[in-house]
């Protein structure tokens, strides 16, 4: 008597192929295959030990949140959810925020309040500079996402992504300025960084060519830009997060 | 009334960005733990769900509506994770994710309260499994969590894959072939 053939175990195990009925016969008279199926079952039992961190009911909700900050570039075929031209709101919201960091930072004050007040007041508008930053990263990674998944050898309908880009160009110019001004290095270097790659893609044509496509991903790679703002989208947003309650109590002044 | 995927997959080509939010909200979880079985960290799963969301969204006019909507999800989900190990590999980078992303393995132990020995063993299988998990090639390891943890059948997966029902299966066979020679001797020594 042939015994049966771990391919066929792991296929009963499954539930797979239409063979199982001998496949069952076969294990009812046969112990040194019974043995080897009990083996079987009890490692791929382990396996499903191994547990997923679970995620709360409110989750899908949560995702749908993520994801508003990136509708707009995303929604360009197909569906319309955005009918205020993009750039205009992108670059307003950039420049406000920027605008009240500065003058909350440097405009004079006729009566200079509390130490204690101005403190907070500069942290405030310091998280609401974090969480803009953190935004602009993340959207920016998408951008660049896109093109490092792109199919290798094959073109790539870019229209939407240029559009992105270009709005992205001028946000991160305003961010990496106040950076630099406000003595952050580390966020002014990246922003720095990401900036003629962002410049690139949005002077690219609607479609490139699978050359094309390859250059960018070189470029993207050689300069480890991705990684590099994944980083600092990642600490930006721990800070934001670790600010958010201590914006309320502490005195310290720390940098964007 | 609840709505359904295909009706709410229709309302949503039509422009109904509610009925794109059931989707998201519906399958959110799912995605989720498919991706964090491919990419082993929760950061990347996160990342995977948000992704698929946007390219079913860009695509949503693609979609084929005698197909399974959750089907066709999770295809886009494998692709993504699949994207995402490629660039994490590529870039070495996977040491900094495992770092920062990975779950405590002792934290995540199932908490029956059982023997100090047994709960060592059980870290111990935990880890066997995710270091053999992330040491199979992308095709079985794509395959064994399709049909292990989801519970696809092997022509879905090819077809989610791209590939014959064959090369599917042989890769879950290679993928089980695998667990075991890891697994086996830890289980004989505890018994």
């Amino acid at each position: 008597m042939n015994h049966l053939t771990e391919e066929q175990l792991v296929l009963y195990y499954y539930g797979e192929g239409d063979g199982w009925p001998a496949v069952r016969e076969h294990l009812d008279a046969c112990e040194a295959c019974r043995a080897e199926y009990a083996s079987l079952q009890r490692v791929l039992n382990v396996v499903d030990s191994v547990p997923v961190p679970e995620r709360a009911p409110s989750y899908g909700e949560q995702v749908w949140n993520r994801l508003q900050p990136l509708r707009r570039w995303n929604g360009a075929r197909g569906l319309s959810w955005f009918p205020v031209p993009r750039w205009a709101s992108a670059v307003l919201v950039a420049a406000l925020i920027v605008a009240a960091f500065l003058a909350g930072r440097y405009y004079p004050k006729a009566q200079p309040p509390a130490r204690g007040q101005i403190a907070n007041a500069g942290q405030v508008r310091e998280r609401i500079l974090l969480v803009a930053v953190g935004e602009h990263l993340e959207r920016s990674q998408t951008i660049l996402l896109e093109v490092m998944n792109a199919h290798p050898g094959q073109p790539l309908d870019v229209a939407s992504e240029r559009q992105v880009a270009g709005d992205l160009v001028a946000e991160n110019r305003l961010y990496r300025q106040t950076a630099a001004r406000t003595g952050d290095a580390r966020v002014a270097t990246v922003l720095d960084d990401l900036e003629p790659v962002l410049l690139e893609i949005a002077h690219e044509p609607d479609r490139l060519t699978a050359q094309e496509v390859e250059n960018l991903r070189r470029r993207i790679e050689g300069d480890g830009i991705l990684f590099k703002v994944r980083v600092l989208g990642s600490t930006v947003r721990h800070r934001a997060e670790k600010d958010a309650p201590a914006a309320g109590r502490n005195t310290g002044q720390g940098t964007l | 009334m609840e709505l359904s995927d295909s009706v709410a997959v229709e309302q949503a080509r039509a422009g109904d960005s509610g009925a794109f939010r059931v989707l998201v909200e519906r399958h959110s979880r799912n995605l989720f733990r498919l991706a964090y079985r491919m990419t082993g960290h929760q950061q990347d799963a996160e990342d995977v769900v948000q992704e698929t969301f946007l390219r079913a969204y860009r695509q949503l006019s693609k979609f084929d509506e005698r197909a399974s909507f959750g089907t066709w999800l999770y295809r886009i989900a494998a692709n993504c994770s699949l994207d995402l190990i490629r660039v994490r590999k590529r870039r070495g980078a996977q040491a900094e994710a495992a770092a920062e992303d990975a779950p405590d393995p002792m934290q995540s132990l199932p908490d029956p309260s059982p023997s100090p020995d047994r709960l060592a063993m059980s870290g111990e299988v935990e880890r066997k499994v995710a270091a053999v998990l992330e040491g199979l090639s992308e095709m079985e390891r794509t395959a064994f969590v399709l049909r292990h943890y989801e519970g696809m059948c092997i022509d879905d997966i090819g077809r989610t894959l791209g590939v014959q029902p064959n090369a599917a299966k042989h890769s879950i066979f290679r993928a089980v072939q695998k667990l075991r020679r890891a697994l086996e001797p830890l289980l004989s020594s505890a018994s």
